[in-house]
């Protein structure tokens, strides 16, 4: 067998990493140092993509409510950290919980409340498929959507700004460069963590879901469950991401679980080339540069990635990332 | 003949107006071959999809292996060793036969909840899918991806899948379709051999296949039992005659 695309796989990875490593050096060098919080946001988004890749590349299940997780974990950490800074408690009754600063409390608790928020929507949803399961995980994130707007407490439709980044043993998240190599080791440990999982036996039953449930079923397997786990796993990588991109911005607000959040994700995934795992990274940042430079010349920016979108899709079934790595088995 | 491994009781199933099954009743042996035959639109199809479970009755029973598993969902009756291969082969295309029999095995070697390993890698697993590849003569093939396999082979290796899990019965829904000439040979050599160690509800369309492979055949005539005995008896039933073999066997 020709040994060379695994290599090309491996040195393009490599390369990828070492320039997302040396970003911020780099930055400091062209005196960019607005680089490095764009770079920090983009990362923070291909957290989110590489999660969507879970269920939509590898289960096959087209979700177009992957925002919802996303602005849970940045809702998780907005809510606490304003009453951590108030020192007011968020329910007094029928016992007391009171608000937090530290990332090593706020973080957890972003991913566990988006995965328990996902149990519930997964539960309902995974019983459809197809275009039924489409919309349903977008009537469920729209509804989160209006939820949010709705609650005055937390600013409503206009969000809640925090007073600070969280803080976090050993670090100083209010440091630009040290935010973003946090942002690059969240990334690249949730990269390991899908890796493996794919490849193990759950990934195995995944993908096979993804082909062909009917034939899993009467192999003996439980499909619901597994697709449900796997749908768990990738809302808990989106509040991961989301809890991020509160500290990044120092603001939470509805916009962020808005369906057309879930969509800009879904294109990214897309872009970068589904069932990859590396590929949504370089959708996000294709993706996002392209929405940073394009919009300095025109607020239609759209207009210029429309067609591409459509070449790439059309033309590149494996995305991005299939054009600079090659390869066509579906292995991430 | 021995005690019933599978054990149907006046199934009934209606389709709107249709009448798929209307009392279908069927008692297969431990250890024989029985071939479950009708004309076209008999409703043999929505049989095998009621007794593997991709289908729920409207009425009647289902036991299996002493239990009722009437309303048991498709997964547990797998996993009670009811296994089955598909009229349309029903492989994973973009997987590896590696894989494919990989995803077989998996299912009958404890929860798949497992994150971290490589699953190929999995020793018991491995030895497992060796096996499987051996009995269905795929060892060439294991690196290929199923989509390249030949029809034939693709059939093969779906029967290796079902036998991954060391099932008790097996469930084939018309396995000689599509088949040219030479792969029905080899495909009969093969179920000579499955005949030996499993016992086989052969849903089929081939006369010429069923009366040479088959202990028993059961009829199935606008859903409804008509006849259920050997070959011999079956020929020579007038009844099935003129409801389906007609001049298939006559002339």
């Amino acid at each position: 067998m020709d040994k060379s695309p695994v290599n090309r796989k491996i040195l393009s990875i490599a390369i990828g990493s070492a320039l997302l490593l040396a970003l911020p050096v780099l930055a400091g060098i062209a005196g960019e140092s607005y680089l490095v919080t764009l770079f920090s946001r983009i990362l923070i988004y291909a957290l989110a993509a590489v999660s969507l890749d879970l269920i939509l590349g590898f289960g096959g299940m087209v979700s177009l409510g992957h925002a919802a997780f996303f602005g849970i974990g940045a809702y998780v950490v907005g809510i606490l950290s304003f009453h951590g800074f108030e020192g007011t408690p968020i329910i007094a009754w029928p016992f007391a919980l009171g608000g937090h600063q530290s990332g090593l409390v706020l973080w957890p608790a972003a991913v566990l409340l988006a995965g328990a928020a996902a149990a519930v929507i997964g539960a309902l949803s995974l019983r459809t498929s197809g275009i039924h399961f489409i919309m349903i995980t977008l009537a469920f994130s729209q509804m989160l959507y209006y939820f949010f707007v709705s609650l005055e407490a937390y600013g409503g439709d206009d969000g809640i700004s925090l007073f600070s980044r969280n803080t976090f043993p050993g670090i100083d998240l209010g440091n630009d460069t040290q935010f973003y190599y946090l942002c690059l080791a969240a990334l690249a440990a949730f990269l390991f963590l899908s890796y493996r999982l794919v490849h193990s036996r759950f990934g195995m039953v995944i993908r096979g879901c993804k082909e062909n449930e009917r034939r899993m079923k009467s192999l003996g397997f439980s499909t619901f469950r597994y697709r449900l786990v796997c749908f768990i796993i990738a809302a808990a990588g989106a509040g991961l991401a989301g809890a991020l991109i509160a500290n990044q911005t120092e603001y939470v607000s509805p916009g962020l679980m808005h369906w057309t959040r879930s969509g800009e994700i879904l294109v990214m995934v897309l872009l970068g080339g589904m069932g990859t795992l590396f590929g949504p990274v370089l959708g996000a940042i294709t993706l996002l540069l392209l929405e940073e430079f394009l919009s300095i010349y025109t607020e239609h920016w759209m207009v210029y990635l429309g067609p591409f979108l459509v070449l790439m899709v059309l033309f590149a079934k494996r995305g991005i990332y299939g054009l600079i790595a090659g390869g066509n088995n579906n292995h991430g | 003949m021995g005690e019933s491994l599978l054990s149907v009781k006046s199934l009934v199933k209606r389709f709107g107006a249709v009448q798929a099954s209307n009392n279908f009743s069927l008692e297969v042996a431990q250890g024989e071959l029985h071939a479950l035959i009708g004309p076209n639109g008999a409703g043999k199809t929505t049989a095998l999809n009621q007794l593997c479970g991709e289908l729920m009755p409207d009425a009647g029973r289902v036991f299996f292996d002493g239990r009722q598993i009437t309303r048991m969902p498709v997964y547990r009756r797998a996993q009670m060793g009811l296994a089955r291969s598909y009229q349309i082969t029903s492989v994973f295309e973009h997987l590896t036969v590696r894989e494919n029999l990989s995803l077989a095995v998996q299912a009958h070697k404890g929860h798949s909840f497992r994150f971290w390993k490589k699953a190929v890698d999995d020793p018991v697993i491995r030895r497992a899918v060796l096996q499987a590849m051996a009995r269905v003569g795929l060892e060439k093939r294991a690196n290929m991806q199923a989509a390249n396999l030949s029809h034939g082979e693709k059939r093969q290796m779906e029967v290796g899948m079902a036998l991954a899990g060391h099932p008790k019965m097996l469930l084939m829904d018309e396995p000689y379709a599509g088949m040219g000439p030479g792969g029905a040979v080899e495909l009969t050599k093969l179920i000579r051999k499955l005949k030996t160690e499993f016992t086989i509800l052969l849903v089929e369309h081939d006369m010429s296949a069923v009366f040479s492979l088959a202990d028993r055949i059961t009829v199935l005539v606008y859903g409804q039992t008509i006849a259920t005995g050997t070959p011999q008896e079956i020929r020579a039933n007038p009844e099935v005659r003129q409801a389906y073999l007609g001049d298939e066997v006559n002339g």
